[in-house]
């Protein structure tokens, strides 16, 4: 929050006495902004807590209080311990390798080599596409007879696998699909941490004698920290957030092996319009991405302000 | 810099570094391409079964080219879903959404970078928080509000909801506080108002940011799944993306052909239009840092 404060010390801000003209513009300006703000962001925050104090099923059972009941009902619900191990998961298998592989990868584009505009597009194309159209594409590629995946696995001499279709390997399925989709994102991100590195560490490294290896150690990884976080917590963000490819290429399944925290929120809210119950699964889930929104604040907040 | 030359020319001079070093770049592009070639993959599979026969795709192993090409599987996608009117709709709500941010997003940050009003740093306090309020908490009020507003399934639910942006309002309110305030004293002393002071002076010199904008918000709204998914019902209101989706979960899991080339018309427009802003949109990445 130290940024916000720091933005509001505006120096035209210190005059005390307002222009009335000026007053009344400012507000007609920002009236749309407010109006829909306060429609469609502010507003709901307070009506889904509202909401999960409340038993209601659309169209079936009216809306009626009943206080915690729909929290005491998650807590004890399997599927919902279900739903959360399953983004567990997804995240803690999509995340790590996601991060190793985009910073090699970061590491070697940023070298004098040729055709670097080439490589950098062919990394970034999976990221600019959309989850939905591509999950389309890996449920092809995950066809237990006809798919590339399977061809590749006995190419390498491994055992085929039932993919998509075997409750054991979807989650697995699902995380290769994302760490594919993902990678270009933290590419970018990481190529631009990089390019923040300023030059001359590396040269004073190099006069007193330092190996490129010795460099990576010292000067590279402790400098890229701050740009490790920031992935970190807009990957963790982004997987708790993971819906579409589930919706197409799983609907959960197989035995909810691929049930994620997102998708058991639109199945309750959407599929059995348990608006209550929905509700406070979204509730849980906001608090937890509060959290880690504020610890990128935290560090994203800076790196605006120097702009 | 003097003394590193001659450090490393003295290095450079032992023939088993430049060897290292050979050995080295070599692996660093065999990595490179091994790593490009699994990411363009999936790509040239979706187009190499685009084009092939119905008989040809279910072959093992897997053939890259297929054995005579037809284009049979593109018109049987266009027919098998109203291809044409998602395209309309993904188009009509990208551009609808985009300019809608770009208008509010430029007032609303006028009004924080140049203008003094009561309750300023509240109500900016309270724009830069929808940063922290994430789609899954309002989307079960947001349903309810535009369900009594009568607007469920149109294009209303799809466009106005999303016509605001505090990041967009975030990013423009920087740029716009760097204008020099000489420049809009001297354009009103010639008589110009805020609004033409805005639209001939300021817009103009934040092109950059403007277009970072645009591309996000573009892109965004265009590759967006949850929403449009629970907003919409009907056939006629569905963007491409919810139409591939019903297309496929409704054929059956068999036309593989047809999906691929749903697919491919689903995704080029936003492949080309990559290509062409690719500069713009890696520095858009870089300078903000916030959307992926």
């Amino acid at each position: 929050m130290g940024t916000l404060a720091r933005l509001r010390v505006n120096a035209r801000s210190l005059r005390k006495r307002y222009r009335w003209d000026e007053v009344l513009s400012a507000y007609l300006f920002l009236s749309p902004s407010i109006a829909l703000f306060f429609l469609f962001k502010h507003f709901p925050i307070f009506y889904t807590l509202y909401l999960s104090l409340h038993r209601w099923r659309l169209g079936i059972v009216d809306r009626t209080f009943v206080g915690l009941h729909n929290y005491r009902l998650l807590i004890t619900s399997d599927e919902f311990w279900q739903a959360v191990r399953n983004s567990l998961y997804y995240a803690l298998g999509s995340i790590p390798l996601n991060m190793a592989i985009s910073l090699t990868i970061a590491l070697l584009l940023n070298r004098q080599i040729r055709g670097r505009a080439v490589f950098r597009t062919a990394y970034f194309l999976p990221t600019i596409t959309s989850t939905a159209a591509m999950a389309v594409v890996w449920m092809w590629i995950y066809h237990p007879d006809f798919g590339l995946g399977n061809w590749i696995l006995s190419t390498l001499g491994l055992p085929r696998i039932r993919w998509l279709y075997d409750p054991q390997w979807a989650m697995p399925a699902l995380i290769i699909m994302g760490i594919w989709k993902g990678m270009g994102y933290n590419i970018i991100m990481y190529l631009a941490g990089l390019q923040n590195i300023p030059q001359h560490l590396y040269d004073a490294a190099r006069i007193d004698g330092a190996a490129s290896r010795a460099c990576l150690r010292h000067i590279t990884w402790p400098l890229l920290t701050p740009t490790s976080f920031l992935i970190l917590i807009i990957a963790v963000i982004n997987s708790l957030k993971a819906f579409a490819q589930m919706h197409v290429m799983t609907d959960g399944g197989p035995l909810g092996s691929t049930t994620v925290i997102a998708y058991y929120l639109y199945q309750h809210g959407f599929e059995f319009f348990n608006l209550g119950y929905a509700s406070a699964v979204a509730c849980v889930l906001f608090v937890v991405l509060l959290g880690l929104t504020l610890i990128q604040f935290k560090f994203l907040g800076p790196r605006v302000h120097y702009q | 810099m003097m003394s590193t030359k001659v450090l490393t020319r003295s290095r450079e001079r032992s023939s088993v570094y430049y060897l290292g070093r050979t050995i080295g770049n070599m692996v660093v592009y065999a990595v490179l391409i091994i790593g490009a070639i699994a990411m363009i993959m999936p790509f040239a599979w979706m187009v190499s079964t685009s084009f092939k026969e119905a008989g040809g795709i279910f072959t093992y192993p897997p053939r890259w080219i297929p054995s005579r090409f037809v284009l049979d599987n593109y018109l049987d996608a266009w027919r098998a879903a109203p291809f044409g009117r998602y395209f309309l709709n993904s188009i009509f709500v990208a551009s609808a959404v985009t300019l809608g941010q770009l208008i509010t997003c430029s007032l609303a940050a006028y009004a924080f970078a140049r203008l003094d009003f009561p309750g300023k740093s509240l109500l900016f306090l309270l724009v830069l928080s929808t940063i922290m309020i994430p789609l899954q908490l309002t989307i079960i009020p947001s349903f309810l509000v535009l369900r009594e507003l009568k607007w469920l399934d149109t294009y209303y639910a799809l466009i106005v909801p999303f016509t605001v942006s505090a990041f967009g309002t975030f990013l423009l309110r920087q740029t716009f506080m760097t204008i020099p305030q000489e420049l809009e004293d001297a354009a009103k002393l010639d008589g110009c108002s805020r609004l033409g002071f805005l639209w001939r002076i300021v817009l103009p010199l934040s092109k950059p940011p403007l277009a970072s904008l645009a591309l996000f918000t573009f892109m965004g709204t265009w590759n967006d799944y949850l929403w449009p998914l629970i907003m919409t019902n009907s056939r006629e209101m569905r963007t491409l993306q919810i139409g591939l989706r019903f297309l496929v979960s409704q054929e059956g899991g068999s036309r593989w052909g047809i999906f691929m080339a749903a697919t491919v018309m689903v995704s080029l427009p936003i492949i080309i239009f990559y290509l062409l802003v690719q500069k713009q949109f890696v520095k858009g990445i870089a300078l903000t840092g916030l959307r992926g």
